[in-house]
């Protein structure tokens, strides 16, 4: 907890990963533009898939970079697109009572953040961690936790159907 | 690397998500928050994947990320419904159910 121990190269990635993480993530909630809210939000998605890789989990990192800056980025930018009669900037996004979510956010940050120092304050993760391959995850999933994933299943089928049956015109 | 700075990586997320919930109208946006709150947990579970070498964490994680997606696309179907019917995806108009 030196110094020295702290200017490597990950410690160093991650601190840039994560200031560029925060700020997109600031943006989003803040900023006029719903567009541009969609795009900070491929930063911080980005973002944490980078950070997936600091934490060596590559497969998921991949899905992440596949499903969510692939495919829900799509759908959101579609939402927008037939939901607004314009693209840019405009007022009225915000509730009329959303300074209260300023003292929420701030009381909740407080509380996480002495629960973790308290928890975990100088405690290193490993530095050569086990590797965790796409075998050993796949023999996770159906192996122990097939029923989780059959339930995820339906979850998907129900919800492709669902999104069918009510974006439907008629 | 230590453990808390991932776990207060994921806590900042969090926040930020929750006061996008609350301060937001437009539907859209509050979905964009939620998912900034999924993507904390996931950064959580996978910092404790590392920490405790298992792969239960990515197994978590995989499993978020495809409820996250099935969760966008019926939220998206439902905003696209409700903008078709009145014209506006502001939540706080939305008073149908209110008793």
């Amino acid at each position: 907890m030196f110094a020295a121990d702290l200017l490597v190269a990950q410690n160093i990635g991650f601190a840039v990963i994560a200031l560029v993480m925060i700020v997109g993530a600031l943006r989003v909630v803040t900023t006029s533009n719903v567009v541009h809210a969609a795009l900070w939000l491929v930063v911080v998605l980005s973002g944490a898939a980078a950070q997936y890789i600091l934490l060596a989990a590559e497969f998921v990192a991949v899905t992440q970079v596949l499903v969510y800056i692939g495919a829900v980025m799509v759908l959101f930018l579609f939402g927008t697109m037939l939901t607004r009669a314009r693209i840019g900037a405009e007022r009225d996004l915000n509730n009329n009572y959303w300074r209260l979510g300023i003292p929420v956010a701030g009381v909740l940050f407080a509380a996480m953040t002495i629960a973790v120092v308290s928890s975990f304050g100088d405690e290193q993760l490993p530095d050569e961690p086990r590797v965790i391959g796409v075998q050993e995850i796949s023999d996770q999933i159906f192996g122990p936790y097939l029923l989780p994933f059959w339930a995820l299943s339906f979850v998907l089928l129900g919800a492709i159907i669902g999104a069918i049956v009510l974006a439907r015109k008629d | 690397m230590l453990t808390s700075q991932f776990l207060l990586l994921g806590a900042i997320l969090f926040c930020i998500g929750v006061y996008g919930v609350i301060a937001r109208k437009n539907a859209v946006l509050v979905l964009m928050s939620i998912e900034l709150i999924l993507n904390s947990v996931n950064i959580n579970l996978l910092a404790f994947a590392l920490r405790n070498g298992s792969a239960d964490g990515h197994t978590f994680a995989l499993y978020i990320i495809a409820v996250a997606a099935a969760e966008v696309g019926v939220g998206l179907a439902m905003v696209l419904l409700i903008y078709r019917n009145r014209r506006s995806i502001g939540l706080d108009e939305l008073s149908e159910m209110r008793g």
